[in-house]
């Protein structure tokens, strides 16, 4: 299993890319309303972008559920590779 | 960019997509401005994000209009306010299975299903009517996928009241509807999903969580696939192929190997893949790309590698061999310049990635694919979209041949002390007359991609050029020129607009000629005739406008050495120049011409 800072790292550099920017980082507490950018079109690409990254996806009730990046994580802990 | 050309990586592209498009708008490159409109009849957000990306790359620099969720056919049909605004000079339809407001059951009879086929393609022509109706022009339409499940398995198929069978006929009644309208182009994800794995692309989730109607990894692939319909309906594809021989054309090197032991035939089988190759290049002389070589090698094993019997391509198959040991960034320059086209509109196949590595660096412009291996030779040009077909021609067929007699009287003009002579030598004869519907396609093209020979550099979608045929308020003429070497086919184009107000007064709205006649005394022909023109319409001044590019250079003394007089010049170095028609005498000397069709 992943540990949680392996995977924060990891999703500081996916959050980067997606939004263009370098300064970016995120922890358990960060939600859309943290990111300028992250609106639903966005939040599209960087579930795409997280998926590949971990190499697994996210069931369709985790994508439309998913509150902030707390649970993104407790998902990826228990499938991402 | 090499991230935006194919084979690119569709998760990258999706991720990065943000920054990509920030690099590539701070490059500096100069890019035509078009703006696109993107009636989807699913969510498109993303779509256009990619598809902006692809346009940049391929030298756009467009605006977009989406319209709102699934309102593809109101806004075709009806327009609005901003779309109206927004003006777009090219609509792409993007719809789907999902748009389909028929689907046949196995209770579904004949008379219903015949119906329901009907209803969807009368719903797209409506749309594409619209468009016409509103803003005259392009329309890329999609066809349909098919279904990624079979209510009835291989019967689906086979019978009517099968979706898959629905969708076969929908798509193939779709393309003879297309058929009949010059200004829609397919857009082709029936294919493009097979490609990609139909069950993939559909994958449903998309659909519920988003209203996407493919899944957003595939995104790139259909935005690139537009973007190459786009990019050709704009006259900007390539021209011609530059090629490697060894290990390119044929498996071995001919200089070391000898010609007997190369791979090429059907024997071995990197024999049989380096022939499909072969085939596969030649096919592309009926697309009018002409082939040129361009190898490290004496030229003498050059020829005689091109000459194995069990090869499929021919020496004379090339207008212009270059093997040698001079870079081949040189090479692709100096034929670029006997072609007299220019060397952007080549693409340069060659198996050495250090090769590939110094023509990319020496030649921005010019397309240098990353091949991969023998057997993915084919599918990585194929699947680059650099000679994306919007129309075919009969001169199309023709231009590899006109190109090597252009080569054949090359060789004749060193013989002859005086250009006079070469000229008269040549026996020329230009057919100059009105537009006619034979020649509209192939007019419409040659001003949608000549460059170099072209004052105004003014571009025309099929409409337009229609709508031009059928006003009284031009003189139009195509010219074409045979010779004794063979048929140029039409090469030369200008339409002048009279003026409304001033009766007197004719403005020459466009000039141009193909680079394959220059210094033919084509344009002296062309201007004799337009003179006569205007006179019988009892036009006293003609007015000429030179509008400078990055590449119409060649032309801007062009009306001055007409003894046409300078009358204005702006900040941009646009130019305006009059001839009075009186006193004007034929300046074409050596060039026979037959007017036809102006009665």
């Amino acid at each position: 299993m992943l540990s949680k800072d392996e995977i924060i790292e990891r999703l500081d550099d996916v959050f980067r890319d997606v939004f263009d920017d370098d300064t970016l980082e995120v922890d358990e507490n960060t939600t859309a309303d943290d990111i300028e950018d992250w609106d639903s079109i966005e939040h599209i690409t960087l579930i795409g972008a997280v998926e590949d990254e971990f190499k697994m996806r996210f069931k369709m009730g985790e994508v439309s559920g998913m509150k902030d990046v707390g649970e993104m994580i407790g998902i990826i802990e228990q499938r991402g590779k | 960019m090499k991230e935006l050309e194919y084979p690119f990586d569709n998760g990258f592209i999706m991720k990065k997509k943000r920054s990509l498009k920030r690099q590539l708008l701070g490059d500096g490159a100069v890019r035509l401005k078009k703006r696109v409109a993107v009636l989807g009849g699913s969510t498109t957000d993303d779509i256009v994000s990619v598809l902006e990306l692809f346009l940049l790359d391929m030298g756009f620099e467009c605006e977009f209009y989406r319209s709102e969720y699934g309102q593809f056919w109101q806004d075709a049909v009806f327009s609005n306010e901003e779309l109206d605004r927004f003006k777009p000079d090219i609509v792409y339809i993007h719809t789907s299975l999902r748009n389909l407001s028929f689907s046949p059951t196995p209770r579904s009879g004949e008379e219903e299903i015949e119906q329901g086929l009907n209803a969807e393609l009368d719903r797209l022509s409506q749309a594409w009517d619209g468009v016409k109706e509103h803003f005259g022009c392009p329309v890329i339409q999609n066809n349909f996928e098919l279904p990624f499940f079979r209510l009835m398995g291989n019967m689906d198929a086979s019978d009517r009241r099968g979706k898959v069978n629905f969708v076969t006929r929908l798509n193939s009644a779709l393309y003879d509807r297309i058929a009949q309208r010059p200004e829609v182009y397919l857009n082709d994800i029936n294919w493009l999903s097979a490609a990609y794995g139909l069950e993939k692309w559909s994958e449903p989730k998309y659909w519920y969580l988003y209203k996407y109607a493919l899944n957003i990894e595939a995104i790139p692939e259909l935005a690139f696939q537009v973007a190459s319909i786009i990019k050709a309906i704009f006259g900007k594809n390539k021209k011609a192929l530059a090629l490697d021989l060894d290990n390119t054309l044929w498996g071995g090197i001919v200089g070391d190997d000898g010609v007997e032991n190369l791979e090429i035939g059907k024997e071995t089988a990197e024999a049989m893949a380096y022939f499909e190759f072969q085939q596969y290049v030649k096919a592309h002389k009926d697309l009018g790309v002409l082939l040129t070589v361009c190898s490290k090698n004496e030229e003498e094993n050059a020829l005689a590698g091109l000459s194995h019997p069990e090869g499929m391509l021919r020496p004379d198959d090339f207008v212009a061999i270059k093997a040698n040991w001079l870079p081949k960034d040189k090479n692709i320059v100096d034929t670029a310049e006997e072609l007299n086209i220019l060397s952007e509109a080549f693409v340069f196949v060659d198996d050495n990635p250090a090769e590939r590595e110094i023509v990319r660096g020496q030649l921005g412009g010019t397309a240098v694919p990353e091949i991969g291996e023998v057997t993915d030779y084919i599918r990585v040009l194929d699947r680059s979209g650099y000679f994306e077909t919007v129309t075919l021609s009969e001169d199309d067929l023709k231009r590899n041949d006109m190109y090597r007699a252009n080569a054949q009287r090359a060789k004749a003009q060193s013989r002859f002390a005086d250009y006079h002579d070469y000229l008269l030598s040549l026996e020329m004869t230009a057919e100059i007359g009105d537009f006619s519907p034979l020649y509209l396609q192939r007019i419409t093209q040659l001003t949608n991609k000549s460059n170099q020979f072209n004052l105004t550099t003014k571009r025309y979608t099929a409409e337009q050029m229609e709508a031009v045929y059928n006003s009284d308020e031009y003189i139009r003429l195509y010219g074409k020129l045979y010779d004794k070497f063979g048929d140029n086919g039409v090469v030369a184009v200008t339409i002048g607009k009279t003026d409304s107000e001033d009766k007197g007064r004719l403005d020459i709205e466009l000039w141009l000629m193909s680079c394959r006649v220059l210094k033919r005394d084509m344009e002296l022909a062309m201007l004799d005739s337009l003179v006569e023109q205007a006179k019988k319409r009892g036009i006293r001044e003609i007015y000429g406008h030179y509008y400078p590019t990055a590449k119409n250079k060649m032309v801007a003394g062009l009306y001055e050495s007409f003894g046409f007089e300078k009358i204005s010049q702006d900040e941009e170095g646009n130019t305006a120049w009059r001839l009075l028609v009186e006193g004007y005498e034929d300046k074409n000397t050596v060039i026979k011409v037959k007017e036809e069709h102006y009665a």
